[in-house]
Protein backbone atom coordinates (compact mmCIF):
# COMPACT_ATOMS: atom_id res chain seq x y z
CA UNK A 1 0.00 0.00 0.00
CA UNK A 2 1.81 3.91 -0.84
CA UNK A 3 1.95 6.24 1.67
CA UNK A 4 -0.76 8.34 0.45
CA UNK A 5 -3.56 5.25 -0.04
CA UNK A 6 -2.36 4.38 4.09
CA UNK A 7 -2.80 8.49 5.18
CA UNK A 8 -6.03 8.20 3.64
CA UNK A 9 -7.66 5.31 5.36
CA UNK A 10 -5.57 5.78 8.56
CA UNK A 11 -7.46 9.57 8.70
CA UNK A 12 -10.64 8.39 7.80
CA UNK A 13 -10.34 5.28 10.36
CA UNK A 14 -9.56 8.00 12.79
CA UNK A 15 -12.85 10.53 11.84
CA UNK A 16 -9.94 12.86 10.35
CA UNK A 17 -9.62 14.40 6.92
CA UNK A 18 -6.46 13.67 5.72
CA UNK A 19 -4.54 16.96 4.18
CA UNK A 20 -2.01 16.32 1.82
CA UNK A 21 -0.22 18.97 0.49
CA UNK A 22 0.20 19.28 -2.89
CA UNK A 23 2.56 21.63 -4.33
CA UNK A 24 2.06 22.11 -8.08
CA UNK A 25 4.40 19.92 -9.82
CA UNK A 26 6.14 22.19 -12.35
CA UNK A 27 8.25 22.31 -15.34
CA UNK A 28 11.65 20.07 -14.90
CA UNK A 29 13.02 18.53 -17.90
CA UNK A 30 11.44 15.28 -17.85
CA UNK A 31 8.05 17.22 -18.61
CA UNK A 32 9.70 19.75 -20.99
CA UNK A 33 10.74 16.52 -22.63
CA UNK A 34 6.88 14.91 -22.86
CA UNK A 35 5.60 18.00 -23.91
CA UNK A 36 7.98 17.99 -26.86
CA UNK A 37 7.34 13.84 -27.36
CA UNK A 38 3.68 15.39 -28.13
CA UNK A 39 4.64 17.61 -30.55
CA UNK A 40 6.98 15.06 -32.18
CA UNK A 41 5.70 11.48 -31.29
CA UNK A 42 8.55 9.19 -32.31
CA UNK A 43 10.33 10.61 -35.04
CA UNK A 44 13.68 11.99 -33.99
CA UNK A 45 14.59 15.45 -33.79
CA UNK A 46 17.87 16.68 -34.66
CA UNK A 47 19.48 19.99 -33.77
CA UNK A 48 20.29 22.48 -36.20
CA UNK A 49 18.58 24.45 -38.96
CA UNK A 50 16.00 26.29 -35.72
CA UNK A 51 17.56 29.11 -34.67
CA UNK A 52 16.68 30.48 -31.01
CA UNK A 53 17.51 33.98 -29.81
CA UNK A 54 17.33 34.97 -26.51
CA UNK A 55 19.31 37.80 -24.53
CA UNK A 56 22.09 35.67 -22.49
CA UNK A 57 21.09 37.86 -19.37
CA UNK A 58 17.67 39.43 -18.99
CA UNK A 59 16.99 41.95 -16.02
CA UNK A 60 13.90 41.28 -15.79
CA UNK A 61 11.54 37.61 -16.47
CA UNK A 62 8.42 39.07 -16.93
CA UNK A 63 9.09 39.87 -20.94
CA UNK A 64 12.17 38.47 -22.15
CA UNK A 65 12.60 39.20 -26.01
CA UNK A 66 12.12 36.15 -27.73
CA UNK A 67 12.88 35.17 -31.70
CA UNK A 68 12.63 32.32 -33.44
CA UNK A 69 13.39 31.09 -37.28
CA UNK A 70 13.87 29.12 -39.96
CA UNK A 71 16.02 29.85 -43.42
CA UNK A 72 13.29 28.10 -45.58
CA UNK A 73 12.38 28.79 -48.91
CA UNK A 74 9.04 28.32 -47.88
CA UNK A 75 7.24 27.13 -50.79
CA UNK A 76 4.64 24.63 -51.28
CA UNK A 77 6.67 21.74 -51.54
CA UNK A 78 9.58 23.23 -49.03
CA UNK A 79 8.18 25.45 -45.78
CA UNK A 80 8.29 25.37 -42.51
CA UNK A 81 4.59 24.23 -40.85
CA UNK A 82 4.97 24.97 -37.31
CA UNK A 83 7.80 26.62 -34.89
CA UNK A 84 6.99 25.44 -31.00
CA UNK A 85 8.99 26.95 -27.95
CA UNK A 86 9.23 25.27 -24.45
CA UNK A 87 10.84 26.03 -21.32
CA UNK A 88 12.61 23.56 -18.50
CA UNK A 89 11.56 25.68 -15.45
CA UNK A 90 8.08 27.75 -15.88
CA UNK A 91 5.56 26.02 -14.42
CA UNK A 92 4.25 24.67 -17.32
CA UNK A 93 6.27 23.41 -20.53
CA UNK A 94 4.62 25.35 -23.03
CA UNK A 95 5.35 28.66 -24.01
CA UNK A 96 4.13 28.68 -28.08
CA UNK A 97 3.07 27.15 -30.91
CA UNK A 98 3.51 29.29 -34.30
CA UNK A 99 1.83 27.65 -37.27
CA UNK A 100 3.24 28.61 -40.84
CA UNK A 101 2.07 28.63 -44.81
CA UNK A 102 4.02 29.24 -47.86
CA UNK A 103 1.87 32.78 -47.69
CA UNK A 104 3.99 33.23 -44.42
CA UNK A 105 6.87 34.39 -46.89
CA UNK A 106 9.73 34.07 -43.85
CA UNK A 107 9.46 31.46 -41.08
CA UNK A 108 10.24 34.39 -38.82
CA UNK A 109 8.55 35.18 -35.33
CA UNK A 110 9.31 37.48 -32.47
CA UNK A 111 7.44 37.72 -29.07
CA UNK A 112 8.15 38.32 -25.35
CA UNK A 113 7.87 35.59 -23.11
CA UNK A 114 7.71 34.90 -19.49
CA UNK A 115 10.54 32.89 -17.81
CA UNK A 116 10.18 31.96 -13.98
CA UNK A 117 14.04 31.97 -12.97
CA UNK A 118 17.87 31.15 -15.30
CA UNK A 119 16.60 28.34 -17.38
CA UNK A 120 17.21 26.44 -21.25
CA UNK A 121 14.57 27.21 -23.79
CA UNK A 122 13.78 24.46 -26.18
CA UNK A 123 12.58 25.58 -30.12
CA UNK A 124 11.26 22.53 -32.83
CA UNK A 125 10.99 23.25 -35.91
CA UNK A 126 8.43 21.04 -37.64
CA UNK A 127 8.91 21.41 -41.64
CA UNK A 128 6.57 20.28 -44.41
CA UNK A 129 8.68 17.08 -45.01
CA UNK A 130 8.17 15.84 -41.50
CA UNK A 131 10.93 16.31 -39.90
CA UNK A 132 11.68 17.99 -36.95
CA UNK A 133 14.68 19.86 -35.93
CA UNK A 134 15.84 21.74 -32.86
CA UNK A 135 17.84 24.54 -31.16
CA UNK A 136 17.98 25.79 -27.39
CA UNK A 137 19.36 28.68 -25.41
CA UNK A 138 19.77 29.44 -21.84
CA UNK A 139 18.81 32.99 -20.29
CA UNK A 140 19.96 33.90 -16.73
CA UNK A 141 17.38 35.68 -15.56
CA UNK A 142 17.62 38.24 -12.98
CA UNK A 143 15.06 39.61 -10.35
CA UNK A 144 13.82 43.48 -9.98
CA UNK A 145 14.89 45.25 -6.88
CA UNK A 146 12.94 47.37 -4.67
CA UNK A 147 9.47 45.46 -5.33
CA UNK A 148 5.82 46.44 -4.93
CA UNK A 149 4.80 44.24 -1.87
CA UNK A 150 1.02 44.79 -1.28
CA UNK A 151 -0.15 47.91 -3.16
CA UNK B 1 11.50 94.77 -15.29
CA UNK B 2 9.88 92.99 -11.89
CA UNK B 3 9.84 89.67 -14.88
CA UNK B 4 13.07 89.89 -15.29
CA UNK B 5 14.23 90.13 -11.49
CA UNK B 6 12.04 87.32 -10.60
CA UNK B 7 13.83 85.43 -13.06
CA UNK B 8 17.29 86.52 -11.91
CA UNK B 9 16.37 85.64 -8.51
CA UNK B 10 15.22 82.34 -9.30
CA UNK B 11 18.31 81.60 -11.41
CA UNK B 12 20.04 82.92 -8.60
CA UNK B 13 18.38 80.50 -6.09
CA UNK B 14 18.97 77.54 -8.49
CA UNK B 15 22.40 78.73 -8.79
CA UNK B 16 23.32 78.36 -4.89
CA UNK B 17 21.02 75.25 -4.38
CA UNK B 18 23.14 73.30 -6.80
CA UNK B 19 25.98 73.39 -4.85
CA UNK B 20 24.58 71.00 -2.11
CA UNK B 21 26.94 68.05 -1.41
CA UNK B 22 26.34 64.57 -3.01
CA UNK B 23 24.69 65.91 -6.05
CA UNK B 24 25.40 64.16 -9.19
CA UNK B 25 27.33 67.11 -11.22
CA UNK B 26 25.50 67.95 -14.26
CA UNK B 27 27.93 66.63 -16.50
CA UNK B 28 27.48 63.08 -15.02
CA UNK B 29 23.69 62.92 -14.95
CA UNK B 30 22.45 60.27 -17.01
CA UNK B 31 18.87 58.83 -17.65
CA UNK B 32 17.44 54.94 -16.24
CA UNK B 33 17.30 54.33 -20.03
CA UNK B 34 21.16 54.04 -19.96
CA UNK B 35 21.00 51.27 -17.52
CA UNK B 36 18.82 49.09 -19.27
CA UNK B 37 20.30 46.27 -21.37
CA UNK B 38 19.89 47.34 -25.45
CA UNK B 39 16.71 44.81 -25.45
CA UNK B 40 14.83 46.34 -22.83
CA UNK B 41 15.73 50.16 -25.23
CA UNK B 42 14.69 48.77 -28.40
CA UNK B 43 11.36 48.02 -26.58
CA UNK B 44 10.97 51.88 -25.59
CA UNK B 45 12.44 53.41 -28.72
CA UNK B 46 9.80 51.38 -31.23
CA UNK B 47 6.61 53.07 -30.64
CA UNK B 48 5.14 49.82 -32.18
CA UNK B 49 6.83 47.72 -29.48
CA UNK B 50 6.23 50.26 -26.73
CA UNK B 51 3.77 48.36 -24.28
CA UNK B 52 3.41 52.10 -22.99
CA UNK B 53 1.69 53.49 -25.89
CA UNK B 54 -1.37 51.29 -25.46
CA UNK B 55 -2.40 53.31 -22.61
CA UNK B 56 -1.19 56.56 -25.05
CA UNK B 57 -3.80 55.28 -27.75
CA UNK B 58 -6.45 54.98 -24.89
CA UNK B 59 -5.54 58.36 -23.26
CA UNK B 60 -5.80 59.62 -26.86
CA UNK B 61 -9.19 58.41 -27.16
CA UNK B 62 -10.53 59.28 -23.27
CA UNK B 63 -8.93 63.03 -24.56
CA UNK B 64 -12.36 63.39 -26.81
CA UNK B 65 -14.66 61.82 -24.62
CA UNK B 66 -17.47 64.17 -23.49
CA UNK B 67 -17.95 63.98 -19.86
CA UNK B 68 -19.38 64.88 -16.33
CA UNK B 69 -21.99 67.84 -15.77
CA UNK B 70 -20.49 69.74 -18.15
CA UNK B 71 -20.88 67.57 -20.87
CA UNK B 72 -17.37 68.48 -21.91
CA UNK B 73 -14.32 66.47 -23.69
CA UNK B 74 -10.50 67.98 -22.82
CA UNK B 75 -10.50 68.71 -26.46
CA UNK B 76 -12.48 71.02 -26.64
CA UNK B 77 -11.51 73.44 -24.12
CA UNK B 78 -7.62 72.34 -25.55
CA UNK B 79 -8.05 71.42 -28.74
CA UNK B 80 -5.25 69.36 -29.98
CA UNK B 81 -3.38 67.60 -28.00
CA UNK B 82 -0.02 67.31 -30.10
CA UNK B 83 -0.27 71.00 -30.12
CA UNK B 84 -1.82 72.39 -26.75
CA UNK B 85 0.23 70.26 -24.13
CA UNK B 86 3.36 69.99 -25.88
CA UNK B 87 5.75 70.68 -22.80
CA UNK B 88 3.71 70.75 -20.14
CA UNK B 89 4.78 67.40 -18.34
CA UNK B 90 8.33 68.96 -18.94
CA UNK B 91 7.46 71.48 -16.31
CA UNK B 92 4.93 70.00 -13.82
CA UNK B 93 4.86 69.23 -10.60
CA UNK B 94 3.57 73.34 -11.31
CA UNK B 95 2.53 75.77 -8.91
CA UNK B 96 -1.35 76.24 -8.94
CA UNK B 97 -2.89 79.17 -7.43
CA UNK B 98 -5.81 77.95 -6.04
CA UNK B 99 -4.43 75.58 -3.68
CA UNK B 100 -1.62 77.57 -2.87
CA UNK B 101 0.64 74.48 -3.70
CA UNK B 102 2.26 72.58 -6.35
CA UNK B 103 0.32 69.86 -8.40
CA UNK B 104 1.96 67.10 -10.18
CA UNK B 105 0.10 65.72 -13.50
CA UNK B 106 -2.38 63.59 -12.45
CA UNK B 107 -3.69 66.53 -9.93
CA UNK B 108 -3.60 68.92 -13.24
CA UNK B 109 -6.02 66.98 -14.77
CA UNK B 110 -8.14 66.20 -11.81
CA UNK B 111 -8.77 69.59 -11.12
CA UNK B 112 -9.79 69.66 -14.81
CA UNK B 113 -12.15 66.91 -14.38
CA UNK B 114 -13.43 68.57 -11.06
CA UNK B 115 -13.78 72.00 -12.24
CA UNK B 116 -14.12 72.00 -16.02
CA UNK B 117 -15.66 68.83 -16.49
CA UNK B 118 -17.68 68.43 -13.27
CA UNK B 119 -16.98 64.86 -13.33
CA UNK B 120 -15.96 62.94 -10.55
CA UNK B 121 -12.16 62.64 -9.85
CA UNK B 122 -10.36 59.90 -11.35
CA UNK B 123 -8.76 57.37 -9.12
CA UNK B 124 -5.11 57.04 -8.63
CA UNK B 125 -2.68 54.33 -10.37
CA UNK B 126 -6.47 53.91 -12.05
CA UNK B 127 -6.58 53.10 -16.09
CA UNK B 128 -7.96 56.42 -17.61
CA UNK B 129 -5.95 58.62 -15.52
CA UNK B 130 -2.61 56.55 -16.10
CA UNK B 131 -4.00 56.69 -19.98
CA UNK B 132 -4.96 60.88 -20.20
CA UNK B 133 -1.02 61.57 -18.20
CA UNK B 134 0.13 59.00 -20.66
CA UNK B 135 -1.48 60.22 -23.52
CA UNK B 136 -0.26 64.40 -22.33
CA UNK B 137 3.55 63.21 -21.18
CA UNK B 138 3.91 61.62 -24.63
CA UNK B 139 3.12 65.37 -25.93
CA UNK B 140 6.51 66.39 -24.23
CA UNK B 141 8.80 63.62 -25.54
CA UNK B 142 12.11 64.83 -26.74
CA UNK B 143 11.73 68.26 -24.50
CA UNK B 144 13.98 69.05 -21.54
CA UNK B 145 12.86 69.64 -18.35
CA UNK B 146 12.04 72.87 -17.11
CA UNK B 147 14.92 74.09 -14.54
CA UNK B 148 13.80 77.23 -13.53
CA UNK B 149 12.39 77.24 -9.75
CA UNK B 150 9.14 79.33 -9.37
CA UNK B 151 9.48 81.61 -6.36
CA UNK B 152 6.74 80.84 -5.39
CA UNK B 153 7.72 77.06 -5.08
CA UNK B 154 11.17 77.20 -3.62
CA UNK B 155 9.80 75.82 -0.12
CA UNK B 156 7.93 72.79 -1.58
CA UNK B 157 11.20 72.46 -3.59
CA UNK B 158 13.47 72.33 -0.32
CA UNK B 159 10.71 70.15 1.84
CA UNK B 160 11.30 67.53 -1.23
CA UNK B 161 15.33 68.10 -0.96
CA UNK B 162 14.91 67.68 2.55
CA UNK B 163 12.80 64.29 1.66
CA UNK B 164 15.43 62.83 -0.20
CA UNK B 165 18.34 63.51 1.93
CA UNK B 166 16.46 62.41 4.95
CA UNK B 167 17.19 58.74 6.42
CA UNK B 168 14.14 56.83 6.64
CA UNK B 169 12.11 53.49 7.42
CA UNK B 170 13.89 49.68 9.21
CA UNK B 171 16.83 50.08 6.35
CA UNK B 172 17.50 53.54 7.46
CA UNK B 173 18.20 54.46 4.18
CA UNK B 174 17.94 58.20 2.61
CA UNK B 175 17.26 57.96 -1.34
CA UNK B 176 20.78 59.68 -1.85
CA UNK B 177 22.23 56.72 -0.68
CA UNK B 178 21.43 54.84 -3.59
CA UNK B 179 20.99 57.27 -6.33
CA UNK B 180 23.42 60.27 -5.73
CA UNK B 181 26.35 57.89 -3.87
CA UNK B 182 25.99 54.28 -5.36
CA UNK B 183 23.92 54.76 -8.96
CA UNK B 184 25.81 52.34 -11.36
CA UNK B 185 25.89 49.82 -8.91
CA UNK B 186 24.39 46.59 -8.56
CA UNK B 187 21.70 45.80 -6.28
CA UNK B 188 19.79 42.23 -6.77
CA UNK B 189 21.22 41.82 -10.78
CA UNK B 190 19.93 45.23 -11.57
CA UNK B 191 21.53 48.64 -12.24
CA UNK B 192 21.03 51.64 -9.75
CA UNK B 193 19.87 54.34 -11.91
CA UNK B 194 20.51 57.90 -10.43
CA UNK B 195 16.47 58.05 -10.33
CA UNK B 196 15.71 60.40 -12.35
CA UNK B 197 11.80 60.36 -13.68
CA UNK B 198 12.13 61.68 -17.33
CA UNK B 199 9.60 58.95 -18.89
CA UNK B 200 6.76 58.96 -16.38
CA UNK B 201 3.97 57.06 -16.79
CA UNK B 202 6.38 54.37 -17.50
CA UNK B 203 5.54 50.59 -18.33
CA UNK B 204 7.56 48.79 -15.60
CA UNK B 205 8.27 45.24 -16.70
CA UNK B 206 8.11 44.03 -13.14
CA UNK B 207 4.83 45.46 -13.06
CA UNK B 208 3.47 44.14 -16.19
CA UNK B 209 1.77 47.34 -16.88
CA UNK B 210 2.01 51.05 -16.84
CA UNK B 211 2.56 53.08 -13.71
CA UNK B 212 3.01 56.52 -12.18
CA UNK B 213 6.17 57.85 -10.30
CA UNK B 214 4.74 57.56 -6.96
CA UNK B 215 3.62 54.04 -7.37
CA UNK B 216 7.12 53.96 -8.22
CA UNK B 217 8.52 55.63 -5.43
CA UNK B 218 6.24 53.70 -3.00
CA UNK B 219 8.44 50.51 -4.45
CA UNK B 220 11.88 52.12 -3.18
CA UNK B 221 10.17 53.09 -0.03
CA UNK B 222 8.70 49.83 0.54
CA UNK B 223 12.27 48.03 -0.82
CA UNK B 224 13.68 50.08 2.27
CA UNK B 225 11.06 49.04 4.75
CA UNK B 226 9.54 52.65 4.95
CA UNK B 227 5.97 53.51 5.37
CA UNK B 228 5.23 54.63 1.99
CA UNK B 229 3.13 58.05 2.04
CA UNK B 230 -0.44 58.37 0.40
CA UNK B 231 -0.94 59.05 -3.24
CA UNK B 232 -1.03 62.49 -4.39
CA UNK B 233 -0.09 64.17 -0.63
CA UNK B 234 2.11 66.81 0.05
CA UNK B 235 5.36 64.99 0.78
CA UNK B 236 5.27 62.94 -2.43
CA UNK B 237 4.73 65.84 -4.67
CA UNK B 238 7.61 67.94 -2.71
CA UNK B 239 9.31 65.24 -3.83
CA UNK B 240 7.92 65.29 -7.08
CA UNK B 241 9.15 68.98 -7.43
CA UNK B 242 12.93 68.36 -6.17
CA UNK B 243 13.09 64.93 -8.11
CA UNK B 244 12.33 66.90 -11.38
CA UNK B 245 14.41 69.87 -10.67
CA UNK B 246 17.32 67.50 -10.07
CA UNK B 247 16.29 66.34 -13.31
CA UNK B 248 16.19 69.82 -15.16
CA UNK B 249 17.57 69.99 -18.61
CA UNK B 250 17.32 66.35 -18.96
CA UNK B 251 15.04 64.94 -21.99
CA UNK B 252 11.41 63.26 -21.37
CA UNK B 253 11.23 60.18 -22.57
CA UNK B 254 7.55 59.17 -22.07
CA UNK B 255 6.31 56.80 -22.22
CA UNK B 256 9.74 55.08 -20.95
CA UNK B 257 9.94 51.23 -20.05
CA UNK B 258 11.90 50.20 -17.50
CA UNK B 259 12.67 46.76 -15.69
CA UNK C 1 -11.25 47.76 -22.87
CA UNK C 2 -9.18 46.16 -25.39
CA UNK C 3 -6.32 47.90 -27.31
CA UNK C 4 -4.64 46.73 -30.03
CA UNK C 5 -1.28 48.40 -31.82
CA UNK C 6 -0.68 47.09 -35.56
CA UNK C 7 1.85 47.87 -38.01
CA UNK C 8 1.34 47.36 -41.73
CA UNK C 9 2.75 48.90 -44.28
CA UNK C 10 0.04 50.46 -46.24
CA UNK C 11 1.36 49.33 -49.51
CA UNK C 12 4.02 46.78 -50.87
CA UNK C 13 5.00 45.57 -54.48
CA UNK C 14 3.65 41.69 -54.94
CA UNK C 15 5.90 39.06 -53.90
CA UNK C 16 7.35 41.36 -51.32
CA UNK C 17 7.45 40.04 -48.10
CA UNK C 18 6.16 42.04 -45.24
CA UNK C 19 6.54 42.54 -41.97
CA UNK C 20 3.92 42.93 -39.82
CA UNK C 21 3.95 44.08 -35.46
CA UNK C 22 0.61 43.59 -33.39
CA UNK C 23 0.68 44.94 -29.80
CA UNK C 24 -2.26 44.16 -27.70
CA UNK C 25 -3.26 45.12 -24.23
CA UNK C 26 -4.42 42.04 -22.29
CA UNK C 27 -2.64 41.22 -18.59
CA UNK C 28 -2.19 37.43 -19.79
CA UNK C 29 -3.20 36.08 -16.01
CA UNK C 30 -0.85 32.79 -15.54
CA UNK C 31 -3.31 31.58 -13.47
CA UNK C 32 -0.40 30.31 -11.20
CA UNK C 33 -0.29 33.37 -9.17
CA UNK C 34 -2.63 33.67 -5.56
CA UNK C 35 -4.32 36.24 -3.74
CA UNK C 36 -2.58 37.81 -0.34
CA UNK C 37 -4.69 35.13 1.03
CA UNK C 38 -3.56 32.43 -0.89
CA UNK C 39 -6.53 32.53 -3.22
CA UNK C 40 -5.70 31.41 -6.58
CA UNK C 41 -6.61 33.71 -9.26
CA UNK C 42 -7.68 32.13 -12.43
CA UNK C 43 -5.70 31.82 -15.13
CA UNK C 44 -7.60 34.67 -17.77
CA UNK C 45 -5.52 34.55 -21.01
CA UNK C 46 -5.25 35.06 -25.00
CA UNK C 47 -5.11 31.77 -26.49
CA UNK C 48 -4.84 31.99 -29.99
CA UNK C 49 -4.13 34.53 -32.55
CA UNK C 50 -4.61 34.25 -36.25
CA UNK C 51 -3.55 36.56 -39.47
CA UNK C 52 -5.78 36.18 -42.40
CA UNK C 53 -5.24 38.14 -45.44
CA UNK C 54 -8.46 38.58 -47.76
CA UNK C 55 -10.06 35.50 -45.88
CA UNK C 56 -6.96 33.06 -46.03
CA UNK C 57 -4.98 32.13 -43.15
CA UNK C 58 -1.29 32.96 -43.44
CA UNK C 59 0.11 32.65 -40.01
CA UNK C 60 -1.67 31.26 -36.40
CA UNK C 61 -0.05 31.34 -33.04
CA UNK C 62 -1.57 29.10 -30.18
CA UNK C 63 -0.05 30.77 -26.94
CA UNK C 64 0.29 29.39 -23.60
CA UNK C 65 0.69 31.72 -20.33
CA UNK C 66 4.63 31.96 -20.81
CA UNK C 67 3.60 34.64 -23.18
CA UNK C 68 4.07 37.91 -21.54
CA UNK C 69 1.62 40.34 -20.40
CA UNK C 70 0.28 42.47 -23.55
CA UNK C 71 1.21 40.28 -25.92
CA UNK C 72 4.00 41.44 -28.48
CA UNK C 73 4.24 39.26 -32.04
CA UNK C 74 6.00 39.92 -35.11
CA UNK C 75 5.61 37.96 -37.79
CA UNK C 76 5.36 37.86 -42.23
CA UNK C 77 3.56 37.26 -44.42
CA UNK C 78 3.69 37.65 -49.14
CA UNK C 79 2.17 40.38 -50.34
CA UNK C 80 0.21 38.91 -52.69
CA UNK C 81 -2.78 41.07 -53.71
CA UNK C 82 -4.22 44.66 -52.47
CA UNK C 83 -7.10 43.81 -49.85
CA UNK C 84 -7.06 43.52 -46.38
CA UNK C 85 -5.50 42.21 -43.26
CA UNK C 86 -7.94 40.80 -40.41
CA UNK C 87 -6.33 39.97 -36.71
CA UNK C 88 -8.37 38.27 -34.28
CA UNK C 89 -7.25 37.22 -31.34
CA UNK C 90 -9.46 34.47 -29.34
CA UNK C 91 -8.51 33.57 -25.34
CA UNK C 92 -10.52 32.40 -21.74
CA UNK C 93 -13.78 34.81 -20.52
CA UNK C 94 -14.89 34.67 -24.19
CA UNK C 95 -11.94 37.52 -24.85
CA UNK C 96 -12.11 37.94 -28.39
CA UNK C 97 -10.71 40.77 -30.66
CA UNK C 98 -10.74 41.63 -34.56
CA UNK C 99 -8.83 44.18 -35.70
CA UNK C 100 -8.24 45.20 -39.75
CA UNK C 101 -5.70 46.90 -41.84
CA UNK C 102 -5.94 47.45 -45.99
CA UNK C 103 -3.11 47.09 -47.66
CA UNK C 104 -2.37 48.21 -51.38
CA UNK C 105 -0.04 45.48 -53.18
CA UNK C 106 1.21 47.26 -56.73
Amino acid sequence: MDRRAFLRTAGAGLGLVSIVAVRPAGATPERMRDAIRKVVGSSAVTPGRVKLELPPLSENGHAVPLTVSVESPMTEADHVRALHVFTEINPLPDVAAFRFTPRSGRARVSTRVRLANTQTVVAIGELSDGSFWSDRATVVVTLAACLEGPL
Amino acid sequence: MRLVWAALVGIVVAVAASAMAGEIPLGERRSGYDFMSRETRAMQDDDTANPGMLWVLEGESLWGRKVGAAGRACADCHGDARGSMKGVAARHPAFDAGTGRPVNLEQRINLCRVDRQQAPRLAWEGRDLLALTAYVARQSRGMPINGVVDQRMQAFLDAGRATFYRRQGQLNLACSQCHDDHWGRRLAGNVIPQGHPTGYPLYRLEWQGLGSLQRRLRNCMVGTRAEPYEYGGPDFVDLEVFLMWRARGMTIDSPAVRP
Amino acid sequence: MARALINVPAQAKRGEIIEIKTLISHVMETGHRRTETGAPIARDIIRQFVCTYNGAEVFRAELHPAIAANPFLVFSTVATESGTLTFTWTGDNAFSVTESAAITVS
